[in-house]
């Protein structure tokens, strides 16, 4: 074995070392390096990507022509395709977020953790590059759902930048979910435990909400629910940012009138909350 | 109990760690201390408290009680000017299995902020040093284990840190790999690295130590260098078999005289003395025993091992 101490030139101490980045620019830096070792798995293990794209087009499949003809209570002028694709979208962006938690709890159980809390790194960089990765991840997967959307009959009926503001605020709602299910992962040390977790809190959010059928066809109290459930809300800015409405203003209550507005007030919130949470959280846990 | 000056200048200064984890008392008061330059080892068997004590060490986990101190820095109030100064290998390997070596290291030198060009240069040559060239661009899930372990270790060196620790770093090494392992150790030492190692491999203790603190229970039960520990559990012996079973009375009798300690016998025609000169107390018991016409058919100096010492301590404290 070559000797270490034949080339003491190449052992950096301390002292000679470059000076830590402050702060903000060390997470925002070390983010970075982290956010590429994820999207390195990413490429080395393209099943996990498939696997967050095949159930969305499975969904569209099987939503556009299996039940399509029977979805009542549709805006005038509005095919099913065009109300189904961007609750699709939104769908497929959130179940997308909770890849933030699997992913530190899969590194939490590898002790990959650890290692990265004993090194001189922002505490923030972890999270930061985790949930960057994933933002990147979704951007891939709604390219692809919109292409598939396209080919399945979904129009866009708006401007441009319109349009470029539907994906951005589905993207950033997306974001925020993330920090969520970071703290979730954070909490249940195992992979297998999170995605259970996970889908207990998934599952009624996208069903109980206007992505599959206008909620004014649900039963009372449901929609009452589904009404002001962010999901909803996320979904009917996306039909209006992309024209997907027959041009209808609907009316109601708050977060029916205005639904980028109360969407928008929810990202802030849980970001408000769930950055500083899941932060603290990072520092305090240890794998096993 | 308060740090004194005299370990101002140790690498690791630990006073009165408390770690408990629900009823369970993983350490329960543990004083220790590393002057720099030096290799403390920290023996103790399966669940004695040594991962929960590097752990405390590395600011992985806070004690909740004690003081540490660290590369001169105090580990509970500057964790992260710690992180700066040391270098860590945990009891489990935490190699990324999705990245190559290579990917594995140079990711480790960006986030001790070595720089893009430093990282990648020191991510080639440590895994020249770790024999792991021809490997550096498979992903190191198609690594053995032994090779994990060293990538592992690779990754707790990048920064060259003044201060280590290592969590029983050669289990699950071949013998060759271990004997390379303790020659990169010793450079390390020899080039100024303070090291904090645990094992279960009492030779290891025993050829890198300078110092070895034995826990369980959670608490420090011995520490001395190998030397001490093994005189604490007694000296050398000799020890000679007698080759005709009739000559063992006479044999007795001038080793009583020769060595003047306590005869010991397995029963048979095999008889032990302590002795307090070494080697040459041994060639002159031969040569009483030449003189009394008494046939040996084997003689040879006893020294205690660390395995002695390992079995009596936990044997007696639990
Ligand atoms: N996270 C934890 N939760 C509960 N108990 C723990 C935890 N970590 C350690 N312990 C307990 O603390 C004690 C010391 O554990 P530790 O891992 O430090 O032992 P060890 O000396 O490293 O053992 P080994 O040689 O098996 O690695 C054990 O009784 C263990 O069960
Ligand atoms: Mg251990």
């Amino acid at each position: 074995m070559t000797s270490i101490a034949s080339r003491p030139a190449t052992a950096p101490r301390p002292g000679s070392q470059a000076p830590a980045p402050s702060g903000g620019a060390s997470a925002l830096l070390d983010g970075f390096v982290v956010a590429r070792r994820n999207m390195i798995k990413v490429r080395r293990v393209p099943e996990l990507l498939f696997g967050t794209l095949i159930s969305p087009i499975m969904f569209i499949v099987l939503f556009r022509y299996v039940f399509g003809g029977a979805i009542g209570g549709l805006p005038p002028g509005v095919s099913y395709a065009e109300f189904l694709i961007p609750g699709i979208f939104v769908q497929t962006v959130v179940f997308g977020a909770t890849i933030t938690g699997s992913g530190l709890a899969e590194d939490m159980q590898k002790g990959i953790i650890d290692r990265f809390r004993s090194l001189p790194m922002s505490r923030m960089a972890v999270l930061i590059g985790r949930t960057t990765s994933d933002l990147l991840t979704n951007v891939l997967v709604v390219i692809i759902m919109s292409v598939t959307g396209l080919l399945v009959g979904w129009r866009i009926n708006s401007s441009f930048l319109e349009a470029v503001a539907g994906f951005a605020l589905l993207l950033l709602f997306a974001y925020a979910i993330s920090w969520v299910m970071a703290l979730v992962g954070l909490l249940m040390r195992s992979p297998e435990a999170f995605q259970q977790i996970s889908f207990l809190v998934i599952f009624p959010l996208t069903f109980v909400g206007n992505i599959f059928v206008p909620s004014d066809t649900l039963p009372n109290v449901v929609r009452i629910v589904a009404e002001w459930n962010p999901v909803s809300t996320l979904a009917s800015s996306a039909r209006e940012f992309f024209g997907n409405t027959g041009g209808l203003q609907p009316s109601g209550s708050f977060p029916v009138e205005n639904p980028v507005l109360y969407t928008l007030l929810w990202v802030v919130i849980l970001l408000a909350v769930f950055v500083p949470l899941s932060t603290r959280q990072f520092a305090r846990t240890t794998s096993r | 109990m308060a740090l004194n000056t005299s370990d101002a200048d140790a690498a690791v200064v630990a006073r009165g760690v408390v770690k408990r984890y629900g009823d369970v008392e993983a350490l329960a008061g543990v004083d220790l201390t590393v002057p720099t330059g030096t290799v403390l080892a920290l023996l103790g068997p399966n669940g004695a408290g040594k991962t929960t004590m590097v752990k405390v060490l590395t600011t992985l986990i806070t004690p909740d009680a004690g003081e540490v101190r660290v590369a001169g820095v105090d580990v509970l109030a500057e964790p992260q000017e710690v992180r700066r100064r040391i270098g860590v290998s945990g009891q489990y390997a935490a190699v990324d299995e999705y990245l190559t070596g290579f990917e594995n290291l140079d990711m480790i030198g960006r986030l001790y902020h070595l720089g893009r060009r430093r990282a990648k240069e020191r991510a080639r040559e440590l895994l020249e040093v770790f024999r792991l060239t021809d490997a550096a661009d498979r992903p190191s899930k198609t690594y053995s284990g032994g090779m994990r372990r060293r990538l592992d270790l690779a990754g707790a060196i990048v920064a060259a840190p003044p201060v280590l620790f290592l969590d029983e770093p050669t289990t699950g090494l071949d013998p060759r790999s271990r004997l390379d392992m303790w020659d990169l150790l010793r450079d390390l030492v020899r080039e100024g690295t303070t090291l904090l190692l645990t094992t279960q491999y009492l030779e290891e203790a025993d050829t890198l130590a300078d110092d070895i603190v034995v826990i369980d229970h959670g608490r420090a039960i011995a520490h001395g260098t190998a030397d001490q520990l093994k005189s604490q559990v007694g000296g050398d012996r000799v020890e000679v078999e007698v080759a005709d079973h009739a000559q063992v009375g006479a044999a007795r009798a001038v080793l009583a005289r020769a060595a003047g300690g306590e005869v010991g016998d397995d029963g048979g025609r095999r008889l032990t003395v302590p002795v307090a000169g070494g080697a040459t107390a041994m060639v002159e018991i031969v040569r009483a025993l030449d003189d009394a016409g008494v046939q040996l058919l084997d003689v040879g100096l006893r020294r205690p091992t660390l395995d002695d010492v390992f079995l009596t301590l936990t044997g007696a404290s639990s």
